[in-house]
């Protein structure tokens, strides 16, 4: 029996026409398209300022014009991924939810690179302190003491270098993933492939040493 | 970082998710579809697997869904 790709449900109402209207206004030409461009870069903006105001308080240094300028900045760099990835809009969401995420991306980024200029990548050495003090707070679950006191050494044993650098950073040291890979020159696919990497090799090699390893506490949606 | 971090945390971002998952640019080009679901009271996860994974264990690309899920919220 084909497997049938789950949809979101049909639109429902006005804004769900308009939503499929626009995007094939999009991919049509003339004036039509023209005002199609206006109204998406106008979604995109709604999206962009949404994030910047949800993410003010990691940019309290900026004024209001400035968080204006990221806002409209990414705007316009959504815009042009969005125009250029236009064909690749498959139709199993809502168009408006598919653009909204360009918005969104491109805000989300600046801001945190925005928040973390001439801020230094925290040192090894803080991850290790992080680590004694989580420690400390575990003093009466077994597992859990005896997993955080041998990370450091799991870390130190089984990574190479670029791991254990992107694994401090992100995981440890709270480093948002854009801000590490635009220091390092990389991006944030290629980082988190890093970090998958290095996780997988901590996990091998604390299991080697007889500890159990329980699942990922699962966040609230 | 704070000066008493939450250790379930920092297990969970130091060893990550144990099933498998979708990668960074899968994430973000099922991102739309997922949250849609979600929202229609679909069984998301199950649609697409290896996603709930992925945002367990990637702090960005959970923060863009919760960002599209906040921003359609308000609509």
């Amino acid at each position: 029996m084909p497997t049938e790709i789950p949809r979101a449900q049909p639109d429902s109402a006005a804004a769900g026409e308009a939503s499929r209207q626009l995007h094939e206004r999009l991919l049509g030409g003339g004036r039509e398209r023209d005002a199609a461009v206006v109204e998406l870069h106008a979604l995109l903006l709604k999206a962009a300022r949404f994030e910047v105001e949800r993410r003010r308080g990691s940019l309290s240094h900026l004024r209001v014009g400035d968080r204006e300028d990221l806002a409209q900045q990414s705007a316009d760099d959504a815009l042009m991924a969005v125009l250029a990835k236009l064909g690749e809009f498959r139709g199993e969401s809502r168009f408006t939810t598919w653009v909204y995420k360009f918005g969104l991306l491109e805000a989300g980024v600046k801001v945190r690179r925005r928040a973390w200029q001439g801020r230094e990548i925290p040192i090894e050495e803080e991850a290790w302190a992080t680590l004694a003090d989580a420690g400390a707070t575990v003093a009466n679950r077994v597992e859990s003491r005896e997993l955080i006191g041998a990370l450091r050494g799991a870390i130190e044993r089984s990574l190479t270098a670029h791991q254990r650098e992107v694994l401090v950073a992100v995981a440890l040291n709270d480093v948002p993933i854009d801000v590490l890979a635009e220091r390092l020159g990389s991006n944030r696919g290629a980082l988190y492939k890093t970090l998958h990497d290095a996780r997988k090799r901590l996990r091998q090699d604390l299991a080697e040493r007889g500890l159990t390893i329980g699942e990922s506490p699962r966040e609230e949606r | 970082m704070s000066k008493h971090p939450d250790p379930d945390r920092l297990l969970a971002g130091a060893l990550g998710p144990a099933g498998p998952e979708l990668t960074c640019e899968q994430c973000f080009e099922e991102l739309d579809r997922y949250v849609d679901l979600a929202r229609d009271g679909a069984d998301a996860d199950a649609a697409i697997p290896g996603m709930r994974a992925h945002l367990q264990g990637c702090p960005a690309c959970e923060e863009d869904r919760r960002s599209l899920v906040a921003l359609l919220e308000r609509e």
